[in-house]
């Protein structure tokens, strides 16, 4: 038989097999005929009796053609998640292969890496106008899948691994070259070696929400905060068969249906989370996470459809141009670029745009991205401010930025100035004043009743009215009424008896009089007993949780945290003053929800970052605890996590103070994203940080993780954090920490 | 001289351990559906991180804690008259039949036939540098003790002392310390064995591994 018939046939059983994997079952008469009549045809050319070999193979490719076509329009959300993980599926290799012109891979060559699982490569496009024919450079930077499957992790990349895609990052932004950057993993791999999952993943949001070159990203497998590491661009594609969302659907099912000790969720409730997480790219154009989505070939794009590779070559490189043009000082320029290049008929190889940036234009990228990403899903948040108060708020924001900008950046440059002179002519005066009255202090030192006051101060006991124990707590947490003893869970590692309960939360604070271990406490005892009393002024609380995805079961859950805890989301924004050091507040309460972040908590995060900076006040993200993001809010949750590091990074860059502390248990998204980019981060005792929990890492990894994996001082030795404090010492510490951290271009100052 | 199957004999009469779980503390017992018979896990996983089968609950000033089996085992016992009763700390709850794995059986048989050495004192242990880097080079076998021999380093509160052996002349079988960890006084430090005897031994122990079956 003909080597090409072979090659022709092995092909097309590729295809059945990919058909029949991908729909798991499904539609088993349209395989079963195509099985029928490709085993028919196979016997015929082998047996010799075909007429005309290649008319019959059209005829048969034509029908599994017509197939894959009719069996698009069928394919379910789980489907698709099925055909990007297919072994099938394009992956970034091809991409470098057929959409560039050429690249060389940088970072390490295949299994020699630091982490095979991201790819790393400079690539070249090549582009005409005219007869002149121009070399533009890129970065690409993304998840290997394929070849060599078995050194590559399934994409899933280590901490290092985003470690490096970010050091390539920094010589993309030297080099003055756009970064394309191609998402294809199921999430990251869950390990607290160092840096730590979370930290880094925290690191490079943080660095790319202030990246000074293009960046385009193509989503074909968006799994969660492995997808976000290098994820936040100025344009996001996707592939029309990728999926992106905050979970995978088996992760989702294992938490819809409380299963646990690596229990399996039934593939109906893995299809019921599928469909109801909104994970696909039209979903996510919708919503406005993603700009723009790439056709695929019917059933999803594989290696060998090369007109699929043509037009996502022109999608990146239109993404690239636009991007560029976008930063264009001169409106009507800019305007015409664009609908010049947005336009469907133009031939984007023979349109050439430079992709260097000047320093203005670079600036201007950044604030246009930081913009893009904080306008955001605020629509899924639900904002039950009466309009009067939106109104009022919005013009009081209008009419204070000038007065803002008079007083901080005019009036108290001045200040500073005029208070220096004052301290001086003050410092002469009490000189002056000490030398006048030199002569009644050597008169009233010889005066008995200051001996006698000298010597009591010296020999009597101390007051215990002075000692204020009696009433040290302004918040004593309800739990103290039930009379009952406690057992600490290190009593078995080092023998602490039972405490009682009104005791250990009435004077004890929650912690255990032998090993000092925390209980927790709940979000009410830190807002009375850290900061002075009546300082408290909660904003925003009128922005509630909701059910944006309208996740089955889910509203009533809200309802149920809403009643239990009086709060309407998991974040209550505040300011509040220790000592009169004024400061905005944002708390993540674990009794919300378990603290998960959705897009009203992120709205929250977000204003109270702005309110800072507008005030000038230092910013202290405290979390009570965190969960992760809230799953039952898709892409409306996973967006957060870039979304709050841009706010978080213009707050830093404007000069604030940002500190976050962290308390009883705090993983996932949160970590990884807006709080781990804090340059000062400090944990409560007995507190546990980490980017997965144990079950997940055990099921993910499949390896078996210590007992005090996650504890704080495991953190605190790998860097992530700068210190643990005690519960009873927080408000002591907060206030050190302000006086000491913060500089003099500090707002609090 | 012992005799190697008498001693396998006697274990095998009574191939397991009771093991007496008592109350760790006053307070009200509720026995948690364990019946005689029944057999019973303890503390499982790598780092020892999953408890044992409940047995009860012992309940204190309205804080119930669970009262778990120490080891693998089978209930030959259970004190139900307690049941819903206040008792005593120190209370027998439930006894356990702990059938002995091979390295306990070994364990055993060794500290039967081998002559320990004691610690005097609590305190960390090491060895001689002489003893110590033969033992490095190949292993404690390696080294012959004698009545009297300098062969250990005592050491306490920053107090270094050394210490001599004393007892029968033999080959170093078997070390009970480890590096950097303090020992209580009694505690065996070394078993030795008489040269000549260590063939026997090591039959034994060779015995021990291949005909004891555990359950």
């Amino acid at each position: 038989m003909d080597n090409n018939i072979e090659k022709y046939l092995q092909n097309l059983r590729e295809r059945l097999i990919y058909l029949t994997d991908i729909f798991a079952g499904k539609h088993g008469d349209s395989a079963a005929l195509l099985e029928e009549k490709l085993t028919a045809f196979a016997v015929r050319v082998r047996s010799g009796n075909c007429e005309d070999v290649y008319a019959e193979l059209s005829t048969v490719e034509d029908l599994v053609a017509y197939v894959e076509r009719r069996l698009e329009k069928t394919l379910t959300p789980m489907d698709r998640v099925r055909v990007v993980r297919h072994p099938q599926r394009v992956c970034l290799r091809d991409i470098l292969e057929n959409v560039y012109d050429n690249f060389t891979e940088v970072g390490g060559q295949d299994e020699h890496s630091l982490d095979p699982s991201m790819l790393i490569a400079r690539a070249i496009i090549t582009r005409r106008r005219g007869k002149k024919t121009y070399m533009q450079s890129v970065m690409v930077i993304g998840q290997e899948k394929g070849h060599g499957a078995e050194y590559r992790n399934g994409g899933s990349v280590k901490p290092w691994g985003n470690a490096k895609a970010l050091q390539y990052m920094s010589v993309a932004e030297t080099e003055g070259i756009p970064i394309h950057a191609y998402i294809f993993t199921p999430g990251s791999y869950p390990i607290e070696d160092y840096p730590g999952a979370a930290q880094q993943i925290a690191r490079n949001i943080y660095n790319m929400a202030g990246l000074r070159v293009p960046v385009v990203v193509v989503i074909s497998e968006g799994g969660s905060g492995g997808a976000e590491a290098i994820g936040l661009a100025d344009r996001r594609l996707m592939l029309s068969h990728g999926y992106y969302s905050v979970i995978s659907p088996e992760g989702a099912a294992a938490i819809e249906g409380r299963l646990k000790n690596g229990e399996r969720a039934t593939p109906e409730l893995i299809e019921h989370c599928a469909a109801n997480l909104n994970i696909l790219a039209e979903d996510n154009l919708k919503f406005g996470y993603i700009d723009r989505i790439v056709q695929e070939p019917p059933l999803g794009a594989r290696p060998w459809h090369f007109d699929f590779f043509r037009s996502l070559r022109q999608e990146v490189i239109r993404a690239t141009d636009e991007v560029v043009i976008s930063t264009r000082k001169i409106p009507v320029l800019r305007g015409l670029a664009l609908a010049r290049h947005r336009s469907p008929e133009s031939d984007i190889d023979n349109l050439y745009i430079r992709w260097g940036l000047s320093a203005a234009a670079k600036a201007r990228l950044v604030r246009r991205r930081q913009q893009k990403f904080l306008r955001l899903s605020r629509q899924a948040a639900r904002d039950r401010r009466p309009f009067v108060t939106k109104t009022a708020t919005a013009f009081f924001d209008w009419i204070s930025k000038p007065w803002v900008i008079v007083k901080y950046d005019f009036y108290h440059k001045h200040q500073r100035q005029i208070s220096t002179l004052m301290e001086e002519i003050n410092n002469e005066i009490d000189m002056l004043k000490y030398r006048l009255l030199a002569p009644w202090r050597k008169l009233s030192r010889r005066l008995p009743s200051r001996t006698d006051n000298k010597a009591r101060e010296l020999t009597a006991l101390s007051s215990w009215k002075e000692d204020g124990r009696s009433h040290r707590w302004n918040y004593i947490s309800p739990r103290y009424k039930i009379d009952r003893t406690l057992t600490c869970p290190n009593s078995e590692s080092y023998g602490c008896l039972d405490l009682w309960g009104p005791d250990l939360f009435a004077e004890f604070a929650g912690v255990c009089s032998h090993c000092g271990y925390h209980f927790p406490m709940e979000p009410e005892w830190y807002v009375n007993n850290v900061f002075d009393a009546g300082s408290v002024f909660e904003f925003n609380s009128e922005i509630e949780a909701g059910n944006p995805l309208g996740f089955p079961g889910f509203s009533e859950l809200v309802a149920r945290a809403k009643e239990k805890t009086g709060a309407k989301s998991g974040c209550m924004t505040f300011e509040a003053r220790i000592d009169n050091i004024k400061m905005v507040v944002a708390m993540l309460m674990g009794t919300f929800r378990g603290g998960s972040v959705g897009a009203a908590e992120g709205y929250k995060f977000v204003e109270a970052a702005a309110r800072a900076a507008k005030k000038r006040y230092p910013f202290l993200a405290y979390v009570h605890g965190t969960a992760g993001i809230r799953i039952q809010e898709g892409t409306h949750g996973v967006i957060q996590m870039p979304r709050c590091t841009v706010a978080v990074r213009r707050y830093i860059e404007a000069g604030g103070l940002y500190m976050v502390l962290y308390d009883t248990n705090s993983f996932a998204g949160p970590v990884a994203s807006f709080l781990g980019c804090s340059p000062y981060q400090f944990a409560v005792r007995s507190s546990n940080i980490g980017f997965a929990g144990p079950g997940v890492i055990k099921e993910t990894t499949g390896m078996d993780i210590p007992p005090k994996y996650h504890r704080s001082y495991r953190a605190l030795s790998r860097g992530h954090i700068q210190g643990i404090w005690d519960r009873r010492q927080i408000r002591a510490n907060i206030k050190q920490a302000l006086l000491t951290i913060g500089g003099r271009n500090l707002y609090y100052r | 001289m012992f005799n190697i199957s008498k001693l396998l004999d006697e274990i095998k009469s009574s191939p397991y351990r009771e093991i007496i779980v008592a109350a760790p503390h006053t307070g009200k017992i509720a026995f948690a559906g364990v019946e005689i018979g029944a057999r019973v896990h303890g503390p499982q996983g790598r780092w020892k991180e999953t408890p044992g089968t409940k047995l009860c609950t012992l309940e204190r000033e309205c804080n119930p804690k669970p009262v778990c089996a120490p080891e693998n085992g089978e209930i030959c016992q259970v004190h139900r008259e307690l049941d819903g009763h206040f008792v005593e700390a120190g209370t027998p709850l439930v006894v356990l039949r702990h059938m002995l794995t091979r390295d306990e059986v070994q364990r055993i048989i060794l500290q039967k036939t081998l002559y320990l050495f004691p610690a005097p004192e609590r305190a960390k242990y090491y060895f001689t540098p002489e003893a110590d880097k033969k033992i490095r080079a190949s292993d404690a076998r390696s080294v012959t003790v004698h009545n009297g021999m300098e062969l250990f380093i005592m050491s306490r509160m920053k107090r270094e002392v050394p210490l001599n052996y004393t007892g029968p002349d033999g080959v170093i079988y078997e070390v009970y310390f480890k590096y950097n960890k303090n020992l209580d006084a009694g505690s065996p430090l070394v078993g030795i064995c008489p040269q000549d005897h260590l063939h026997i031994i090591q039959n034994l122990v060779m015995r021990v591994q291949t005909e004891w079956t555990e359950t």
